[in-house]
């Protein structure tokens, strides 16, 4: 071969073509990783365009919002070029009012309007009100502005202009963490009535911790006796856990539904049964019980299959070599048995943890006002007060935290270990 | 699990009431699911049993749910039920509508995840691949990442790229959501999988593509068929990507039960819920086979 030096061609192992094994091997396996990565790529490709990529866009929505620049480019030049403060004077208001004409031509002063009233509340109609009258403003536009509404005047509403003038900002993870900027733009809290984000996200991940909870307390017991039974038994058995685990969301959230009612099964059954009377009716449904009760049944799979296929390995003579020895049936489950099944509790407790502060469709059907999670809100942002920036900013937040968990899981457990049935 | 002969009085109580509790924790996994096929038999549109139905009066009992779900948005529900009342049924009627918008998403979000998926499976249990945890965890996040975040980003992202409101749209996104379920269940059956099997066909000959075909498929086909149906059942009981970038005449049979419930709720919603889980029910069954014969195909390899 032309590329091997002659002085080295001499006690060198030789491949068949006469290569250095050396170089044959290391190019055989630069060509296997190749081929394996070739293998992979395709599907890489396809979760990035289709996963990676959209949501990565939305996450920049989060802290850009071009609404006010991209309609009002003069009033925001203006803005760009004053130190924070600086009184407006006639040429910005002159802008201001051309644009205000000319977005109220174009029908996009309620976007501009609504930009500005996410930062302040009640200030939509001061644009849309000016818009209507800035075609027949005449200077001093000051004056003017004053006449159609006194808070034209105010330093806070030229402040929160300021801040929405950038395409780029933090607002909406000010927002979404219940903090606002105040008039000189440093960072407070929102009045105590209107702080809605911090106190859902903490429902969230406590509610998602005590179905993590629930989950480990249903799930211990039967993922034990399926481990321990004979297979023919606990293969039957199986199917009790794994024909929930296959059937749709919507038919066990359905199914909670129709029993948690307060005209529903359970609920007449207690009546009927005279444990309750007809006007004690329980309430389990539209709150935060009917949500832990449906999502603890819906995770329940989740926590037992990763329990049960570690207690599947535990090996038995190990509690029985324990017990020979003077240990209680107690001692022998608190010191040598439980502590074999803690990858499975981790793993399964990760698991359902991740899936349930993520949820959306069951604390949406069953779960009523105090029962709704960070996920409604995010749905509730795109669809109903479109704030989008609010719901990007309050998705990041929930993917990081779920991201981290997730990172934890993979350390801890490994996401090639994952088993499902 | 036997309760051993020197077990304490104690010991034997709490044996039996360890084995109620966990009789108790499967009532309470499987009664729901059971609970609403007898409801949606009911007679009276009410969620819970009537009198009649306790007693076991067929008068309690009726159909008219289940023929609720063929005649609604028919043209003419109350037609004589010809072959033209069959033809409205099979056109108008919205949740056979639904069902076949389901079918049809379901069957290519499955082509595309099962294929893709499975080729993936098979670079990421070479041991030469590189990045292989990074990967790994980058494919499987689709499962993990909360679907209304995923949901808002394909909603920005197909407005975008005008996909928004298309079949191919919804496909796509169901796709993904559904593979990682082919990855995890097809890596799992190729760790039992005897690689010597494959060096042994081509010592003989075999081209690596016969190789594949003739060797490796047969032995991995039922963890593909396995994350085939759970890719399927991922699109299938699919909603809230559904109701973010899908237009309105691409129903789907799980949105048209979130109308229902969220809106009119009535026991149709049962009687589609109890044809759902006696899917299930099958589903359950041909995995289960699937399950014995891939051990049946271990039993014979040496691996």
């Amino acid at each position: 071969m032309a590329d091997i030096p002659a002085d080295q061609s001499a006690g060198i192992m030789r491949a068949a073509d006469g290569r250095p094994l050396k170089v044959a091997l290391a190019r055989a396996q630069t060509r296997a990783r190749r081929r394996a990565f070739l293998l992979v790529a395709p599907l890489l490709f396809f979760v990035l365009v289709t996963f990676v990529v959209p949501i990565g866009q939305m996450l920049h929505r989060s802290v850009h919002n071009p609404t006010f620049v991209d309609n009002m480019p003069q009033v925001a030049a203006w803005f760009r070029d004053t130190p924070a403060g600086t009184e407006p004077d006639e040429a910005a208001l002159a802008a201001l009012i051309a644009y205000l004409a000319a977005a109220a031509e174009a029908r996009t002063i309620g976007a501009v309007g609504t930009r500005v009233n996410y930062e302040m509340q009640g200030t939509r109609s001061l644009f849309t009100a000016a818009g209507r009258r800035a075609g027949r403003l005449e200077a001093p536009y000051r004056e003017a502005l004053l006449d159609i509404d006194a808070k034209w005047g105010d330093p806070a509403l030229w402040s929160t202009m300021r801040q929405v003038s950038t395409a780029y900002t933090a607002n909406f993870y000010l927002a979404a963490v219940d903090r606002t900027r105040d008039l000189d733009g440093s960072v407070t809290r929102v009045a105590p009535d209107r702080a809605v984000y911090l106190t859902l996200f903490q429902r969230t991940f406590l509610l998602s911790a005590l179905i993590t909870f629930l989950c480990l307390l249903l799930g211990f017991p039967i993922a034990h006796l399926l481990a321990t039974l004979p297979l023919r038994y606990s293969n039957l058995l199986m199917i009790l856990v794994l024909l929930p685990f296959w059937t749709s969301l919507l038919v066990r959230t359905t199914a909670w539904m129709v029993i948690l009612q307060g005209q529903g099964v359970l609920n007449n059954a207690l009546v009927s049964l005279g444990i309750i009377g007809d006007t004690g009716r329980v309430e389990l449904m539209y709150n935060q019980a009917g949500t832990v009760i449906a999502m603890t049944h819906i995770l329940l799979p989740f926590m037992v299959l990763p329990l049960y296929s570690v207690m599947r390995t535990i090996n038995p003579s190990y509690v029985r070599a324990a017990r020979s020895l003077g240990a209680t049936s107690w001692t022998a489950f608190r010191r040598v048995y439980l502590p074999q099944t803690l990858p499975g509790i981790g793993a399964g407790s990760l698991l359902v943890f991740i899936l349930a502060v993520g949820y959306y469709i069951t604390p949406a059907l069953v779960g009523g006002a105090s029962g709704q999670l960070i996920s409604n809100l995010i749905a509730f942002h795109m669809q109903n007060s479109l704030n989008w920036s609010l719901a990007a900013a309050l998705a990041a937040l929930l993917l990081a935290a779920v991201l981290a968990l997730y990172w934890l899981y993979d350390r801890l457990v490994g996401v090639d270990n994952m088993k499902l049935g | 699990m036997a309760l051993p002969i020197y077990a304490s009085p104690l010991e034997r109580a709490w044996h039996y009431t360890y084995l109620v509790i966990c009789a108790l924790i499967f009532l309470f996994l499987i009664a729901p699911i059971l609970i609403i096929i007898p409801l949606s038999f009911n007679a009276e549109a009410y969620f819970t049993f009537s009198e009649k139905m306790l007693r076991l009066d067929p008068e309690g009992y009726s159909l008219r749910w289940y023929d609720r779900l063929l005649t609604f948005g028919m043209v003419a529900p109350d037609a004589p039920r010809d072959a033209a009342w069959w033809s409205d049924v099979w056109h108008n009627a919205s949740w056979v509508r639904a069902a076949k918008n389901s079918l049809i998403i379901g069957f290519f979000a499955t082509l595309i995840a099962t294929v893709l998926g499975t080729l993936a499976a098979l670079g990421l249990s070479r041991p030469e691949m590189p990045f292989r945890r990074t990967i790994m965890a980058i494919l499987i996040s689709p499962m993990i990442v909360p679907i209304i975040i995923t949901a808002t980003g394909l909603f920005f992202f197909y407005s975008m790229v005008g996909l928004a409101h298309s079949y191919v749209g919804i496909i796509l996104a169901h796709a993904t959501l559904g593979i990682p379920f082919v990855i995890i269940t097809v890596t799992a059956t190729l760790v039992g999988f005897d690689q010597s099997l494959n060096r042994a066909a081509a010592s003989l000959g075999a081209s690596p593509t016969r190789t594949f075909f003739q060797v490796t498929m047969p032995l991995i086909m039922p963890g593909v068929i396995s994350g085939a149906l759970f890719a399927f059942v991922t699109s299938f009981d699919e909603v809230v990507v559904v109701l973010f970038v899908a237009a309105p005449e691409q129903q789907t049979i799980p949105r048209q039960m979130w109308n229902g419930i969220r809106e009119q709720i009535s026991p149709t919603i049962l009687a589609i819920a109890t044809i759902l889980v006696a899917i299930s029910v099958a589903l359950l069954t041909v995995l289960e086979l699937l399950r014995r014969r891939s051990e049946r195909l271990r039993g014979l390899s040496p691996g």
